[in-house]
Parts: C-alpha cells; structure tokens; sequence
C-alpha cells in the first residue's frame, strides 16, 4: 500500500476524537455516546489491522513506518518532535491495545448501562486508548512521556470514576500519586539522555550506546526502571494496584491487560540496548521481575475479593515479563509474547469477575459465591479457559509464553540463572494455587450466598444497580454485550499462545526490533517444561485439597502470620506509612522545628537587634536645638580630625 | 602686619561665637553667635585670599554674606513669631520637635 505511514496519526486520533467528542459533547449524547466510543475505538483497531497486514507484506527489514507531523519544540539543539514510529513492537502493542480495548468497550455496554454517567466513562476508555497509543506509537522519549502521563490522567479518572464513594477516590489519588514517582523517573532519565546524547529520539539513542560511559547507561537504565515500576506496579511502587480495584470491573480489565501496566513492559523493552550495555541495570530489572513475581502471587493467595486476587495475579505475571525483560535479548520477545497472551486471559478473567459480580449483587468476596458454575454457563466456560491459560495448562496460551520465560530464566547462567528460573517456577505453581483456588470458591462448591447488604453500611455497592437490602441474590447469565466481548477473549486465551509458537513466528516477528539469542539452560527444555507441570498440578493439587474437598467458610478464618500479611498486602501500606508517610512527618517537623529555631531565630535575632539599637539612638533626638549644635560640633571636629589624620597617613 | 593673625582672630571669634550658641539660651543671642561664627569664617576666607594671592576667598566671603543675610530674614522672622505664640525667647523652651 502506497503512503501506510499517513495512517499512524489516525491509529490514536479516532479514540482521542471520540474522547474529545464525549467529553465535550454534554447532554444530548448520552443516547449514544457509548456506541461512538466503541466505534470509534474499532476504527482505531481497523486500521491498525490494515497496517499490520501492509506490514506483513513487505520484508523483515522494511517494516518500519515513520510519520512526521510537526515540529513540537523546536530550540537550537532541543529537537522536540511529534513523529511516530511503527515497527514489529508497536504495532504488536497497537493490536493488543485496540483489539482488547474494543472488546472491553462493547463490555462496558451492557456493564454500565445503568450509570448515568456512561457517556462520560466511555470518553474516558477513549482517553486512554488514545494516550496508551501515543506512548506506543512515540518515536521519541518525549512524546512517549507524554503518552506516559496521559495514561496516568486516563487511570486516575478511570479509578475514580464513582468519585462519591471515598474509597474511590482515595484509591485513585493514590495510584496517581505513586505513579508521580515512577513518572519521576523517566523525566530524570529523559534529562540524562539529552544531557549524553543530545537527542531523546530512539533511533540516535539507541545507536549511540556503545559510546557512552556504562556509569551513565546503568544511572538511565535504574531511572527507566524506577519508571517501568510505577506503571506497572512492581515492588516497591506496587501498591496502588490492588486499591485501583476501586474502579469498575472494565477499568481493571483494561488496566490489567491492555494498557497502563504494560506500559513499562514496553518501555524496558524499547530500550533494551541501553539495559543490554548496562548489566547491573539489567541485573536489577530481572530481581525487581522475580520479586514482585513471588510478591503478587502471595498477595493474590490471601485476598478473598475476586478482584483483588486477580490484581495480585496481574502483579505476578508482569512480574513474570519484566523478569523476561531483564534477562535481555534471551527474553525480549518471551516477555512481550507473554504480555500479549496475558492481554487476552487477564481481560478475560477480568471480565468473567465482572460477569459474576453483575449476577452477584456486586458482591465481591469469593467466600459468598460458591456453585455459580449452573447459573452462568458462558462466565463459567469463559473464565475456566481463562484460568487454565493463566496457569500454563499445557497447550494453552499461558503455557507457551510462561514455560518460555522460565527457561530463559534459566538460561541466565550460573546461581543467578537458578535463582531466578527457581523462582520463576516457583511463582508458577503458586499461580496454579491461588488461580485454583479463584475458581473453586466461585463455581464449585456449595452455595454460600448472603443477602444484599443494606447500601448504607455497605457503600461499596456499585452504583446504579438495583440492589434491595435483605434480598438474596439470584444469579443469572449476563447479557449478550458481555459475553461475547468474554468468547473473544476466550479464544485469543486458548489459540494465541501456540499460534505465536508455530516456528516461532511471534519471536521472528519480533527479532529485528528486539533482537533475540537462543538462551542455552543448564537442564534440558523439556526437564523445565516438565518440571513446570508438576509444579502446577502442585499448586492445584493443594488449592483442591484445601477448597474443593472441604467446605469453604464465609467468614474467613484467622490464618497464618504470612496469610495475614498477605491480605493486608504483605504489608505494603504499612511498610509505606511507616517509612514514607511517618518517615516524612518526621522530616518536616525536624524541618519545622529548624525553621522556627535556626532561621527565624537569625531573622528575629536581627530584627530584634536593631529595634534595640534604634531605640537607644533615638534618645539622641531629644527637642534641645542646643543638644543638636553639640552633635554637629562634635561631628564636624571628628571629620576635620579624620582627614587630617588621613592626610597625614 | 602678618596675615596668620587674622586666623587667630577668627579662630578666636568662632570660638567665642560657637561656645555662646552652646551655652546660652537666649534665642536672639543664639543668632547673634551664629552669626558672629559666620563672620570668623569670612574673616579666615579673606585671609586665605590674602594670603595665597587670589580672590577666591573674597568671592566665597561674599556668598556668606548673601546666605547670612537671607538666615537672619528667616531666621528673625521664626524667633519673633515664636515669641508671640510662647511670650518666651528660649531654645529650649521650644523642644517639642521630639519623640
């Protein structure tokens, strides 16, 4: 196709017109906002569909499309411009972030068709379709920041969208002000590359690395890190994630699978030639990876709300991908590969919670659901697919992208090498555990359902839905606009994974962008593979002997010291209060106290002085013309006395 | 007659005219000492020009003269309505001007 690349600028334009229409629009859209928003949405996901195949029909090497569209700050060296790059990565991430995007757009339809304010969330979903694209499509680190932040309004709105409930709104600030500091990051290191490089375009960036001091890569490649962390919640700037749950259900999906937290996925990976000339850097991407694996899948085997578990996964398998993105070129492709997959099954699981809670009276604790799987068939189907993709079932999507990761985790080489695919399988049969137990204390099992509570004590009913208190819930399939938007999702969750296998098409498709090495484990492919199947039936093994074969209580039990930790996650708000919030009272009020001390004792101290002084002098103006004509005798001899003395010297 | 004796008469004179303003009270008296020191001055002016041969001495003199001239108008003109409004001629009688 001749002229593709015009079409880059369309890609973030429709969602961002239909954001600016919705937002701006008032009223008399609230018809038929909703439809605008997914259409328009689709029209992104069309044309980069159109794109993709234009792109598959040239060569490996001709792929990328650039589009220039103007200059944004030009001064002197400081070459600002709004241009966009489409090559083998983007575009993955372009069909990610529409195609889900649509889907979790038509599944908010009938999700929020009874919020009053629907128009307005669907302006919002556009916003952030339109800034996830922009920080994907960036050609520049610049516009990519700025990508960057427009995600961060986007989520902040999201998170907040039912503003009236406190939580919310806490919640939001919170993701908000947690993602300032990882935001801090990036804008330090965007400031250090033009600093050593002059520019903060990709392509010269990335060129230039064999020049440059490895001191400077490692201090860009930590402060890319500290970035990649905020947005995609790694330890230790993990803890707006589980709060984030705060929004409604297609805010998590979206979230969690197609934009936000894979955002520093994407950033680690677009600048992998900076960590591959920085090891240490690389080193601490991959121990932040296996940290916050281990860290999320303990959170999410406490949590009994539905969707904070599942926010404890999404935390681990984006651990898994950053872990991925650490071990460098090894990893690149597995890590955005298992991004992909976990895209579909994560929106999936997502929106299966959401089914569920829809026929649930918006009850969230999984020790109140229990025997749905009779009353929601599609959720029920839906939403096991998802959960065998997540866990690596062998033959579906989660297997192919997972088992791959672990085995470059291997690769790495010597105790490292250990230490991280240990962990790596690890983290893989505790996935298999809690994910079991998700599934067993929803669909299996007895029905443990509790009346409706009364909306006055329990604000944390979702607005708009009926609820009478008192009333049982009675569950039943939701409607078609949501369970659709689920079988899509279901099948990218069961086929994506080994289509991208087949001869390695996905890692192919990906190499001249990433690059890629063959890792080389210490232990066979297939003894990893094998290993990680048992590992799984482990982990499922004894989720069913804990929650299948005996009843489940709804009030939860005491548990463990760790059980406990867990469900306040792992402490994290308090290791947060007790450092951070009680660690920087103390700071200001040391700060106070020298204020009022040190500085306002100088001021004062000064001030003071000189009253003093002039009140003594002002004795001196007594009325007495005479005591005036003694001053300036007294004066004009102390004058002729100095320049005589003067002169003499 | 030696020109350095008109000094010591000047100086002579600015003493006595400084140490009346110092000491006494009488506001006219005041001014007449003022005055008397003003003269001294003139004295040592001329003198000065005598002595190193030029006029400028005598110029400046003559500038005092005008500027005396204009202080005695203003300055008689304050101590009489002073006098009116407090019936006293007193310097320090008038030392209100304080904080």
């Amino acid at each position: 196709m001749e002229n593709a690349e015009n079409l880059i600028a369309l890609l973030v334009a429709a969602p961002l017109l239909g954001a600016a229409v919705l937002l701006c629009g008032g009223r008399r859209l609230d018809r038929a906002g909703h439809w605008l928003g997914t259409v328009l949405a689709a029209a992104s996901f069309v044309i980069g569909a159109v794109l993709f195949f234009d792109m598959l029909g040239r060569g490996a090497e001709e792929r990328t499309l650039r589009q220039h569209l103007f200059s944004w700050v030009p001064v002197e060296s400081f070459q600002a411009d709004v241009a966009f790059q489409l090559d083998q990565l983007s575009m993955t991430f372009v069909l990610l972030i529409t195609g889900v995007g649509t889907l979790i757009h038509v599944y908010s339809i009938g999700y929020m068709a009874h919020d009053e304010r629907r128009r307005r969330f669907f302006g919002y979903l556009n916003l952030f379709l339109a800034a996830m694209l922009l920080l994907v499509l960036a050609d520049n680190y610049l516009l990519l920041y700025f990508g960057w932040e427009g995600v961060g309004l986007a989520s902040f709105l999201l998170i907040g969208f039912w503003q009236h409930k406190p939580s919310a709104a806490t919640a939001a600030k919170k993701a908000f002000l947690v993602n300032r500091v990882g935001d801090m990051g990036l804008s330090i290191a965007i400031m250090l590359m033009f600093t050593t490089f002059g520019t903060f375009a990709f392509g010269p960036v990335l060129a230039a690395t064999g020049e440059t001091s490895e001191g400077m890569l490692t201090a860009i490649g930590l402060m890319l890190l500290l970035a990649a962390c905020g947005k995609s919640a790694q330890v230790p700037l993990q803890s707006w994630l589980g709060d984030a749950m705060e929004g409604p259900t297609p805010v998590s999906a979206l979230i969690h699978a197609a934009t936000m937290v894979t955002a520093g996925v994407y950033l680690i990976t677009r600048s992998g030639a900076i960590f591959n000339a920085a090891p240490d850097a690389q080193l601490a991407v991959a121990v932040v990876g296996a940290v916050t694996l281990l860290f999320g899948a303990i959170v999410g085997c406490a949590k009994d709300d539905i969707k904070k578990a599942l926010a404890g996964s999404t935390m681990s398998q984006i651990g898994y991908m950053i872990l991925a993105a650490g071990l460098g070129p090894v990893g690149y492709a597995f890590a955005i590969m298992h991004l992909v997959t976990h895209g579909f099954f994560k929106a999936g699981l997502f929106l299966g919670a959401g089914s569920v809670m829809h026929g649930m009276n918006d009850e969230v604790d999984m020790r109140k659901y229990g025997g749905l799987r009779k009353y929601m068939p599609v959720t029920f189907v839906t939403f096991g697919l998802g959960y065998l993709a997540i866990i690596g079932f062998p033959g579906l999507s989660g297997f192919w992208s997972k088992d791959k990761i672990i085995e470059a985790a291997f690769a790495k080489g010597g105790t490292e090498g250990w230490i991280l695919g240990g962990v790596a399988l690890l983290g893989a049969g505790i996935t298999a555990y809690y994910m079991t137990r998700v599934m067993l204390m929803t669909f299996f099992g007895e029905k443990r359902w509790q009346p409706a509570p009364d909306p006055d004590t329990a604000p944390s009913v979702e607005p708009g839905i009926e609820v009478h208190p008192g009333e049982m819930p009675h569950p039943h399939e939701s409607p078609r606009s949501m369970t659709i938007p689920m079988i899509l999702l279901a099948f990218g969750s069961v086929f994506a994974g080994a289509l991208f296998s087949l001869n390695g098409a996905f890692v192919n498709w990906l190499r001249p962008v990433t690059d890629f090495e063959h890792g080389h484990p210490p232990v066979s492919a297939a003894t990893v593979t094998v290993s990680t199947v048992v590992v799984l039936l482990i982990g499922v093994g004894i989720a069913y002997a804990q929650y299948g074969r005996r009843p489940v209580p709804v009030v939860a039990p005491r548990g463990s010291l760790l059980t406990r930790a867990a469900r306040r996650d792992l402490l994290q708000d308090d290791f947060n209060h007790i450092v951070l919030v009680r660690g920087g009272e103390h700071l200001t009020r040391s700060l106070v106290y020298l204020d009022h001390t040190l500085v306002d004792g100088v001021v004062n101290g000064t001030a003071a002085s000189v009253g003093g002084l002039s009140g003594r002098l002002r004795k001196l103006q007594n009325g007495f013309a005479r005591s005036y004509a003694v001053s300036m005798l007294g004066g004009t001899a102390v004058l002729i006395a100095a320049t005589l003395l003067m002169r003499g010297v | 007659m030696n020109p350095v004796n008109y000094l010591y008469l000047a100086a002579l004179l600015f003493t006595i005219g400084a140490a009346g303003v110092l000491i006494r009270r009488n506001a006219i008296v005041v001014f007449m000492c003022v005055e008397l020191m003003l003269n001294a001055c003139n004295l040592a002016f001329v003198a000065f020009s005598r002595m190193h041969g030029n006029l400028d001495g005598q110029i400046i003199a003559f500038f005092t003269m005008v500027v005396a001239a204009a202080e005695v108008v203003v300055g008689l003109a304050i101590i009489v309505s002073l006098f009116r409004s407090r019936h006293s001629a007193s310097v320090d009688d008038a030392s209100l001007m304080k904080l």
